[in-house]
């Protein structure tokens, strides 16, 4: 029985990566909470607009590594975050200068909305792969690593290893920095409270002077940010790939539900189920068990609950079995 | 007729047929004004009208001597009219105290001796100031939605059935505060279907039916009419 | 049949831009357009059925063509002896305890008081039985997988005649989809789409990974085809008179030949099937689910049992689907998991019913060709455009390669930039509802 070396272990293989992991979903649940609860629709464009912020980013990062600029030991793409949010904020809001707006003035259905959202995904996804192709694109520089599993060891002197990537570390700290300013943006600054008043009863809002065009800019110009630091945090993290990013959409809506939509805190708290759970599931815990069990006892199989190419099942167990119990999801949000 | 707030000869009704008849309501200054009448007879309508939410095919809204008809009801507000809609009248998720800054949100200057007026108008807000209004009883949710009205410090409040759904002693305590309102100086206009109590408080009364004014006089000599009391009050 | 003049024309002209295609780029491009075209309608008839009628939004088209293609596999592919013997028993076993897992834990959920103890022993339930299932299954399908993995490595089909496995892919689909439909419906609206979205990528997560099944990414290669392929019509003497007639190569004679015995089944298919959706959009039933669609709440006021009515047509459209998935397999000869994508096998349907029209057949079908024309051509379109653009860099310029190759994403900024023009200017679509 060695249970440091279990912890060790279970950390590094899995509440490591799946912390950073929800990190990143975290915000892009944001988003997608925040859209639903201003604009009332399903944003299905989330997925590419945010492989379009970190293109943008990539974009900088590549700019400015060729001029030799970095901000050695962390990477140069959080040089060039302000670029791509830039980036992203002129184009969220030209999309809705240009597309949601009009169905706003007609007072569209929301299932309108989500259709010219999905015109909107597809010309996202084509402008990204324009830029980026679809193969993948690293751009993580700076040092790799706060420690490495050799220096851990060395350090603790136990047989097991950790390691904390650089990518890792970077994410969860912007994730939580970035949730508290979002929390007080939304609690103690009028514009912040002026959204929560449009989401909660859009027509006091209007009857209490509230403009709803600056509402939804406001609320466009955060999920921007959000987008480009979750996309750029997991691209750092796992590198960039077009199709990964779309592929996110799904565990995205599901921590938004699951948390309650329209709920901050929910997404939150949704995203950090979600990869909890898809990592813990899909994890080979053999290693671990193997440090836990009693001489003689040591697991023969993998003891992986599912293979990994299974994670999108978790999700989406979790979804179901949550809103069997639980309709409105953890945090009482709203029905579509 | 050269009352405060006045709407006159008022006929329309949203888009189709007319719901308003040549139906003209007014408050004078500090006074209450209420609209009593049977169901379906344009109450609720005729204030909205008078608040803008509704276009007009005739007739025209004044307030102190200014035509407003052709105003939005958020200018209206910002010309010193408060509404406090009868349905979702507050921000649910929001905490008392931020329904009340949401209700100051046009006003530029610093509006917290007005949020104090209100505390001291409705002390129990004071105490579950941090609470979410949603969570408050019926009771208290209509003191959140009077209080956010007031936020803007209007001449005119106008309430739609501000007692629906509350309990008779929490409506008495309810009308108790809106005369205390009126007595520093803001008109009062205010749709009830519980008649007979409000044309206990009110100065001025209007039985609307079919959206055309019926009966207008004091409160009091409406309460004392036998017509009115026969048809619309009950015996 | 409700086609008007106007209908008639916009389908007369897309015939004609496709004789164009066979006339200026070739005939071979033009049947392979026109059958996918098709296959697309199906899908998009399947689609708006669930849409146009009912207004349930699936976003999980993918998955139920890809149950469908499935289902070519298991039907159509020789069975494996070999791989039954050495564990057919064990999977098969596996796969009844996962059901009776699953079926005990709905027993405790529907027999059981609400409450923590019931949460508990679902799981206790589904922990077990997942244990049990996996001790039986894992070995098994280890032991299937082992057998000649280059060739087989899974227990192959019945053996039964191809076109046997269109009506199973739509049941198989139609399956899945009441599955989805018993779970989802009738809680909340944004329910299905998030419920589809996931099951769309779970069956693509099985296919790929279950190489017991279809031998996953490995793909399942040389499927019967139910038409004649060029290679065998090439010797047939009145094609290669046809040949002579035509002045076409041989070879290019007897694609097209082959690619037209295709048009001709779909064409059997999306006729019966159009006919059939026709007749039930104007029955009684067609007015009660659109009298539903409209008025959701009045419709139960009136004592409809509006989420039955919503499954039904759900596990009818989503059978389509699969319907169309498995033809479009058997066409291929093939069933590669790994080129299944949402944008190609859903979101592209969806552009498809927008365009057309949708809660309109016609226009379903008619979106389907317009869409897959584009689709197909606005990547040499593009391609000559880049070049246009590029035509006075440097020939080994970084920026012109870069340009060249990404020329086939202009396809998705096309079709984004239909579907929002579309929707904002016509938003009833080419044919529009009537």
């Amino acid at each position: 029985m060695e249970p440091l070396n279990a912890l060790v272990s279970v950390t590094n293989f899995m509440l490591i990566p799946a912390f950073a992991y929800g990190s990143q979903l975290a915000l892009g649940a944001l988003g997608i909470t925040l859209i639903f609860s201003i604009l009332r629709f399903a944003h299905f464009a989330h997925g590419d607009t945010m492989a379009l912020g970190t293109a943008a980013v990539i974009g900088g990062t590549f700019f400015l590594q060729a001029q030799g600029i970095g901000i050695q030991p962390l990477p140069t793409a959080l040089l060039a975050l302000p670029f791509g949010i830039l980036v992203m904020v002129g184009y969220l809001l030209a999309a809705d200068r240009l597309v949601y707006r009009y169905y706003r003035k007609v007072k569209a259905k929301p299932m309108i909305f989500v259709m010219a959202s999905l015109g909107v995904m597809f010309v996202t996804n084509g402008i990204t792969r324009l830029f980026m192709g679809v193969s993948e694109t690293r751009f993580e520089d700076g040092q790799r690593f706060i420690f490495t599993v050799r220096e851990f060891r060395d350090f603790t002197g136990l047989a097991e290893g950790m390691a904390l990537r650089s990518a890792q570390a970077i994410t969860i700290i912007t994730a939580l920095v970035v949730m508290v300013i979002l929390f007080w943006f939304l609690n103690r600054t009028r514009a912040g409270k002026s959204m929560r008043a449009y989401s909660d009863n859009e027509d006091l809002a209007l009857l209490s002077g509230i403009n709803p065009e600056r509402v939804v800019v406001i609320t466009w110009t955060i999920t921007a940010i959000l987008l480009v630091l979750a996309g750029t945090l997991y691209g750092l993290d796992k590198g960039f790939r077009p199709f990964n990013y779309f592929q996110l959409l799904l565990p995205m809506f599901a921590a938004a539900i699951l948390g309650g939509l329209g709920s901050p805190l929910g997404a939150i708290v949704g995203a950090y189920v979600v990869a909890f759970a898809e990592m813990g599931i899909t994890f080979a815990w053999r290693r671990v068990l193997t440090y836990l069990a009693p001489e003689g006892m040591e697991p023969s199989s993998m003891m992986q609950l599912l293979p990994v190419d299974y994670k999108f099942a978790v999700t989406f167990a979790i979804l179901v079995i949550v809103l069997l119990f639980r309709p409105t999801g953890i945090f009482k949000g709203k029905v579509l | 007729m050269s009352a405060f707030l006045i709407g006159e000869a008022m006929t329309g009704g949203y888009g189709g047929a007319d719901i308003l008849h040549d139906c003209t309501i007014a408050v004078e200054k500090g006074e209450i004004a209420v609209i009593v009448g049977p169901n379906g007879a344009g109450k609720s309508t005729a204030m909205k009208a008078v608040f803008g939410m509704l276009r007009l095919r005739e007739g025209r809204v004044r307030l102190a001597g200014e035509d407003i008809t052709a105003l939005s009801p958020q200018a209206r507000v910002g010309k010193g009219m408060g509404f406090v809609p009868q349905t979702s009248n507050i921000f649910p998720s929001m905490s008392v105290e931020e329904n009340l800054e949401m209700g100051a949100f046009i006003r530029k200057d610093d509006f917290r001796a007005t949020m104090e007026q209100v505390y001291e108008l409705f002390p129990i807000l004071r105490d579950k100031r941090r609470q979410a209004a949603g969570e408050l009883s019926g009771g208290q949710r209509q003191q959140v939605a009077v209080g956010r009205a007031l936020m803007t410090q209007p001449s005119v409040l106008m309430l739609d059935e501000p007692t629906a759904g509350v309990s008779p002693i929490v409506m008495d305590e309810l009308f108790d505060r809106i005369i205390e309102i009126a007595r520093t100086g803001i008109s009062i206009l205010m749709v009830e279907q519980n008649a007979r109590q409000a044309l206990e408080i009110a100065d001025k009364g209007y039985v609307l039916v079919q959206g055309a004014n019926r009966y207008t006089d004091t409160g009091k000599a409406l309460l004392a009419d036998p017509d009115v009391r026969k048809s619309f009050l009950g015996g | 049949m409700s086609l008007t003049a106007r209908d008639l024309g916009l389908f007369a002209i897309m015939g004609a831009v496709l004789a164009m295609v066979a006339m200026f780029q070739s005939p071979q491009l033009a049947v392979t357009i026109l059958n996918m075209s098709l296959i697309s309608a199906i899908m998009a008839l399947g689609v708006n059925m669930q849409w146009g009628y009912a207004g349930l939004f699936n976003v999980g088209i993918m998955g139920f063509t890809a149950v469908g293609g499935l289902a070519v596999v298991l039907i159509a592919m020789p069975p494996v002896p070999e791989a039954w013997a050495a564990g057919g028993l064990g999977i098969i076993l596996g796969l009844m305890l996962g059901v009776a897992t699953i079926l005990a834990a709905v027993l405790v959920y529907k027999r059981m008081t609400p409450g923590r103890l019931r949460g508990l022993a679902i799981f206790g339930v589904l922990v077990v039985g997942f244990m049990i299932t996996s001790y039986v299954f894992g070995p098994a399908k280890q032991a299937v997988q082992a057998v000649d993995p280059a060739a087989t490595g899974y227990l192959g089909g019945a053996g039964l005649p191809v076109v046997l496995a269109w009506p199973v892919g739509a049941v198989f689909a139609a399956g899945v989809a009441w599955l989805v439909g018993k779970v989802s419906l009738g809680l909340r609206s944004d329910y299905l789409a998030i419920a589809t979205l996931g099951i769309s990528e779970i069956v693509i997560a099985v296919l790929k990974h279950e190489r017991w099944l279809a031998r996953g990414v490995n793909n399942v290669t040389g499927i019967d085809r139910p038409v004649a392929r060029p290679v065998e019509l090439q010797p047939v003497p009145w094609v290669q008179s046809l040949a002579d007639t035509l002045g076409w190569s041989v070879s290019q004679t007897a694609t097209v030949v082959s690619g037209l015995g295709y048009s001709a089944l779909f064409l059997i298919v999306l006729g019966i099937l159009i006919w059939l959706a026709e007749r039930a959009l104007n029955s009684p039933w067609g007015r009660m689910m659109r009298a539903i669609r409209d008025n959701e709440v009045s419709a139960r006021a009136m004592g409809k049992n509006v989420t039955r009515r919503h499954l039904m047509i759900f596990v009818l459209g989503s059978g389509v689907c699969g319907l169309a998935g498995a033809m479009m397999v058997s066409m291929d000869g093939q069933l590669t998991p790994g080129s299944y994508e949402p944008l190609r096998f859903t979101f592209l349907i969806w552009v498809m019913v927008i365009v057309g029209g949708s809660g309109n057949n016609w226009g379903s079908v008619l979106g389907a060709f317009v869409i897959w024309f584009l689709w197909v051509q606005v990547e040499p379109a593009g391609r000559w455009l880049m070049e246009m653009i590029t035509s006075g860099m440097d020939v080994g310029s970084e920026l012109r390669r870069h340009l060249l190759d990404s020329a086939a994403y202009m396809r998705l900024l096309t079709m984004g930039v239909a579907l929002l023009l579309m929707l904002r200017f016509a938003p009833r679509g080419l044919i529009p509802e009537r």
